[in-house]
């Protein structure tokens, strides 16, 4: 078995053990376990991506690997990796890790909850791994399925409805994309090959202009609305919030990136015209998106929807600066897919462990609490800090990547978009601080004075993603340098 | 013709033999031990289902009336393991009522007669022969479904079926009418190079399609099928969703690929107009049902629509993909329909408010219907999502973009009312959830294989590849 497909298998003997598995605590066992070993098989898979480069592999992906699946219609399972997937795994696997950190206290059906939650993950990585557009495809979906029971049957609040229109909007998505990939599957003999589903062998085809601005939208919107592009995001705030904490974490840490990096390595790479045709009309709505999420942040009484909000926008600059279509820009964007992930999963967890305790989310009923729950107070700030875009953690590195790259072009539309999307900054700040004001600061609401301390497991949840935080901050040449190997090949397809 | 070559009507003739030794059998066993009429007829019809299995031999009979080939005998096969999965999941409801009435071998005898209508229908080049097996096929499942006698419903059932059945015959039968006049003959193959565009070979093509648009129950001609659905005992409805509907298509597909390619012109606006039309309405009038097995027969309206789809493109694709679907449908509406029948059969209730909380007390059982619900949905990785994405390949290979988008919306409005199902079963609790109950032996087993079937289906990609090799559009 190689390197790559134990990702999937992995998962799937840990979901067997766990429905032989007896009890709540051997439930938890279990599952850590499974994800301790994904963890350390997606550290050994960055050192072997590594070295494998160290030792002059120049190929795109590396590890690749091609079975015949359905030889009549000429799909393969196929898989491979580069930089940008090493590190989307490693980003998968810490999440789910740190999830199930703080989901250690589910005792509502915990069997099914950790088995669901990891059926989410096994579909994430797949398509991590995939070079396939029907491979893709297929772990794409069994990502969301999943998302419907586990905010369906753990969530709070309005469960039913945000699991319901989360499910439908993100199969409707589905649905677009289905559409772009049999077209882009039907054009892929117009050098006269044969018909492949294989993202790497379309890209060397010339696939007519008119059928690339046809069905570049549809991929791109297929993707952009699983990265809460700005008229199709609605399920994100409803899903966010309704959401258990580790649902959140994984949805809006690592699930929300499938959009971007579908964009990147499919629609972008292999309909460049389509792509160059419909990049002002797209750009337009992605600041559109920057800027709504930012200002509907400040709006919002809810924790859990401010924070929905802001990953509207942050998720804007990488729809954003993939559109922009230059190297830098697109390492912003990948950073600032990792960086959103650690940042989001660590305000995510956070608010999931302040409602733990207060059992309100809403700002306005909160204050002062650094008084009582230091700890967790101090580790909301960094995480503010952090998303607002602080030099020395991560935000800082990539949104000044996504904007270096979108200055680089001189013309007045991509200037006028880009001030505006700077000018997001401000108002991130403003919401940020807003909260840590009225809900940390001042004198402690009277019947908050006695709060449990924050747990073992709470800890070791939070900390491991605030290690990856300042590590991307304080050393972002290591982790911008393994992204840029790997944007160069796909921006030089574009241009 | 020689004795041996009456041995490629292997199928039809184990059938037969079958069908004789339970009348007989039926007659032997005693009052008190009725019950194990079912497990003969069980047990025979399973070995008949392994002599299928067997390597078969090709070839023609009757001066070409009857043919058979490695597609129809695969064909045959699929549907006698789709039989063999709903009996086993009868017995135990055609046990419990036939304490009351007394009855078991018509049962089985009956609805061994309509499959052997079923294997004449697949294997006839001949549209008399066509017509008479149809006819065999169809009047003993109207029996069937009026079997319940002492529950108007059931009754009501029979009574709408023969009536629908009995009008789509008459009309049937004049379009192969106005056909035979146009062509002047009745073999399929005959009549193939005579056909041209006069009124009357278009008046035969519309009502011979009105004909068996009512079996599929392709909208405007699907009327009949909630009501009987729902009033017809479940296995029966199961049977006629999966067995009667797939059949139908089959010779739908090659009656339009064979002898009437030379309309094409005509029949494939009107096959994508009505499967537009056949995916909105099932889907729309289920989003409202409260009943399951209504519920359910709305849905298999709307998967008939995307049937049609996959029939547009009207080469090898279009057939290994429609056929590859319909074996998928088989086990996925087998599974849903399973789980609704013990279910009704163990606490009297179909509605989908009853399963709320479903999860809690039959957690395996809630789980069978999920996967055969997301089957039925086209959610990977269960077998209905590559039978589902076939059918959109053989489309968009014809250039029809515009269906398959309509098609994949429509995946979602269905995917919504699939997940109610869903919903109610595990998002919801209840204050009287159905108790905890263990089915029998012969059901589980069934759903157990239907489960199997549905991830090794789709997954297991030497099926696919085997039925697209054994499909050839010119000898089909």
């Amino acid at each position: 078995m190689d390197i790559l497909t134990l990702f999937v298998v992995v998962p799937v003997i840990t979901v067997f053990v766990l429905m032989f598995s007896k009890g709540i605590k051997q439930h938890r066992v279990v599952a850590l376990i499974g994800f301790i070993i994904q963890t350390l098989m997606s550290f050994n898979l960055i050192y072997q991506y590594l070295h494998e480069r160290a030792a002059g592999n120049k190929a795109i992906m590396v590890f690749t690997k091609d079975v015949m699946w359905f030889a009549p219609m000429n799909i393969h399972y196929s898989i491979g990796v580069d930089g940008i997937s090493v590190l989307m795994i490693l980003l998968t696997s810490i999440i789910v890790l740190t999830g199930i950190f703080i989901s250690w206290k589910v005792d509502d059906l915990p069997k099914e909850f950790f088995i669901s939650l990891i059926v989410l993950a096994s579909g994430v990585f797949g398509f991590f791994i995939s070079v396939d557009l029907f491979t893709m495809f297929v772990f794409y979906e069994i990502a969301v399925i999943p998302m419907f029971l586990l905010i369906g049957i753990w969530g709070s609040g309005p469960r039913e409805y945000a699991a319901m229109k989360l499910t439908l909007m993100l199969m409707g998505a589905s649905a677009l994309l289905l559409v772009g990939i049999l077209g882009v599957y039907f054009n892929s003999n117009a050098d006269g090959g044969a018909l492949t589903f294989n993202i790497f062998e379309i890209s060397k085809v010339h696939i007519p202009v008119f059928a690339q601005k046809l069905f570049f939208p549809f991929l791109f919107v297929g993707f952009a609305v699983i990265g809460a592009l700005f008229p199709f995001h609605t399920w994100s705030p409803d899903g966010h919030a309704s959401a258990p904490t580790a649902v959140s974490m994984l949805h809006a840490g690592v699930l929300m990136k499938l959009g971007g990096y579908g964009i990147f390595r499919v629609a972008m790479y292999v309909m460049p015209e389509g792509a160059k045709y419909w990049a002002n009309f797209f750009m337009v709505l992605a600041v559109i998106g920057v800027f709504y999420g930012a200002l509907a942040a400040i709006k919002q009484k809810d924790l859990k929807y401010i924070n929905a909000y802001s990953s509207v926008s942050h998720l804007g600059l990488v729809l954003l600066a993939l559109l922009m279509m230059n190297e830098v820009a697109w390492k912003g964007a990948m950073l600032q897919s990792l960086s959103h992930g650690f940042i989001t999963a660590l305000f995510f967890a956070m608010i999931g462990i302040i409602y733990g305790r207060t059992h309100t989310r809403i700002v306005t009923k909160m204050s002062g609490l650094l008084n009582v729950i230091p700890v967790a107070g101090a580790i909301y700030v960094i995480a503010g800090m952090a998303n607002l875009g602080l030099p020395g953690f991560s935000g800082f590195v990539a949104e000044m990547n996504i904007f270096v790259g979108a200055f680089q072009h001189t013309d007045l539309f991509h200037r006028v978009i880009t001030i505006l999307a700077v000018s997001s900054i401000v108002v991130t700040a403003v919401y940020i601080l807003r909260v840590v004001g009225m809900m940390l600061m001042g004198a402690t609401t009277p019947e908050f004075k006695n709060l449990p301390k924050i747990t073992w497991y709470e800890k070791t949840g939070t900390f491991i993603l605030i290690l990856f935080i300042v590590l991307i901050g304080i050393f972002p040449f290591w982790w911008g340098g393994i992204i840029s190997d790997s944007v160069v090949p796909f921006i030089k397809n574009l241009l | 013709m020689k004795l041996e070559s009456m041995l490629l009507m292997r199928h039809e003739l184990v059938l037969t033999v079958v069908v004789l030794i339970l009348l007989i059998a039926d007659i032997f066993v005693s009052e008190k031990n009725k019950k194990s009429v079912s497990y003969i007829a069980v047990g025979l019809f399973a070995i008949h289902t392994i002599i299928g299995f067997l390597p078969e031999k090709q070839g023609q009979l009757f001066g070409g009336m009857f043919v058979t080939n490695s597609l129809v005998y695969g064909f045959k096969n699929i549907l006698n393991v789709g039989v063999l999965l709903i009996l086993m999941s009868a017995v135990s409801w055609l046990n419990k009522k036939s304490l009351k009435y007394g009855k078991i071998g018509e049962f089985y005898a009956l609805i061994f007669s309509s499959l052997l209508g079923m294997f004449f229908m697949i294997s006839s080049r001949n549209f008399l022969m066509l017509y008479i097996s149809l006819e065999l096929s169809v009047l003993p499942v109207t029996a069937l479904a009026a079997y319940d006698i002492y529950n108007r419903k059931s009754s009501e059932a029979g009574i709408k079926l023969i009536l629908s059945s009995a009008l789509s015959s008459g009309i049937f039968l004049f379009g192969i009418s106005l056909l035979y006049a146009s062509g002047g003959s009745l073999y399929y193959s005959e009549l193939a190079g005579h056909i041209g565009h006069s009124y009357l070979s278009i008046a035969g093509l519309i009502m011979f399609f009105a004909g068996l648009a009512f079996k599929i129950s392709l909208v405007p001609f699907h009327f009949w099928t909630a009501d009987v659905y729902e009033g017809a005992p479940t296995p029966v409805s199961n049977y006629l969703s999966v067995i009667s509907k797939a059949s139908a298509v089959f010779i739908l597909m090659i009656t339009l690929f064979i002898t009437l390619r030379e309309l094409i012109d005509i029949w494939i606006p009107m096959l994508y107009g009505i499967s537009i039309l056949t995916m909105f309405i099932g889907n729309f009038f289920a989003l409202r049902q409260q009943n399951m097995k209504r519920f359910l027969a709305f849905s298999s309206v709307a998967q008939a629509g995307f049937i049609l789809m996959g029939m547009l493109s009207a080469d090898n694709l279009a057939v290994s993909t429609v056929i590859y679907f319909m074996a998928i449908y088989i086990f996925s509406n087998i599974g849903a329909f399973g789980v609704v029948q013990v279910i009704s059969l163990v606490s009297g209730k179909e509605n989908i408010d009853d399963y709320n909380g479903l999860y809690r007390t039959n957690p395996m059982l809630s789980l069978t219907l999920m996967i055969a619900l997301f089957s039925l949905a086209g959610i990977p990785p269960i077998a209905g999502f590559f039978g589902k994405f076939f059918l959109y390949t053989a489309a968009a290979s014809k250039g029809y973009y515009v269906l398959v988008f309509i098609a994949v919306v429509n995946v979602t409005i269905s995917l919504y009312y699939y997940l109610l199902v869903v919903r109610a079963a595990f998002l919801r609790k209840s204050d009287n959830p159905i108790p905890y109950f263990k089915s029998d032996f012969l059901t589980r087993a069934a759903l157990i294989i239907v489960v199997i079937a549905l991830f090794f289906l789709g997954l297991y990609s030497p099926f696919y590849e085997y039925i697209h090799s054994v499909t050839n559009i010119i000898n089909i």
